[in-house]
């Protein structure tokens, strides 16, 4: 299956990239989505205290994916 | 009615008052927020803030917290908008306004959603200083 990652703020600015596209197998949680992104970019310093969401709206780490998915990577937040 | 925005133009205050006015309404509370300024020891005076947003996720993450004010209060127009992009010291980024019947239920509401908007819109700023910037999820 097919999965996007958004990526914003402090975590895209460094990645250098807002998006990416994974290819992974199905039932794939979003905890090991996050695995994947922290090797991929393993001398990145990743926010501790990270949330996640699937499909704008908030997940925890063993929530599967489905194909066609849009996770993001949500540094903590500071609106206001 | 309720009004969620994530906008890039300046907020017009006497627009959030006009929305949230109507006859039922005979207390409006509105918060404002804006760019305080403040001098770092190293990089000097801020300039401006810079709010990035995931703008479909914070419409629904604000919108579902409007809903949550609903069931507790009763409000009859909210107006949530949010700047993304530069804002200057001294220039509003946020604007939460409320018209409910009473003035103690437009306090209690108006602080709510921009306490609850603080903790979990997913909206981040970077703090532009005369020296540096740095994104407030990686201040030091």
């Amino acid at each position: 299956m097919r999965i996007v990652v958004k990526l914003f703020a402090n975590i895209a600015e460094r990645a250098g990239t807002r998006q990416v596209e994974l290819e992974l197998r199905d039932g794939a949680t979003v905890g090991e989505v996050l695995e994947v992104l922290r090797q991929r970019w393993s001398k990145m310093t990743w926010n501790n205290g990270l949330m996640l969401a699937v499909n704008r709206e908030y997940a925890d780490a063993a929530r599967a994916l489905r194909d066609g998915d849009e996770l993001a990577v949500i540094p903590p937040v500071s609106g206001g | 009615m309720d009004d969620i925005r994530i906008c890039s133009e300046a907020l017009d205050v006497a627009a959030a008052v006009r929305q949230v006015t109507c006859p039922e309404a005979g207390g409006i509370d509105l918060f404002l927020g804006t760019t305080r300024a403040e001098e770092h020891a190293e990089f000097g005076a801020l300039v401006a803030l810079e709010y990035e947003a995931y703008e479909a996720m914070a419409v629904s993450e604000i919108r579902r917290l409007v809903a949550g004010a609903r069931g507790r209060w009763p409000v009859i127009h909210c107006v949530v908008w949010h700047r993304i992009g530069r804002v200057a010291v001294g220039e509003a980024s946020v604007i939460v306004a409320v018209g409910t019947p009473h003035r103690s239920e437009a306090f209690e509401a108006c602080r709510y959603l921009i306490d609850e908007l603080k903790k979990i819109a997913p909206i981040w700023k970077k703090e532009v200083y005369a020296n540096a910037a740095q994104w407030q999820a990686e201040k030091r």
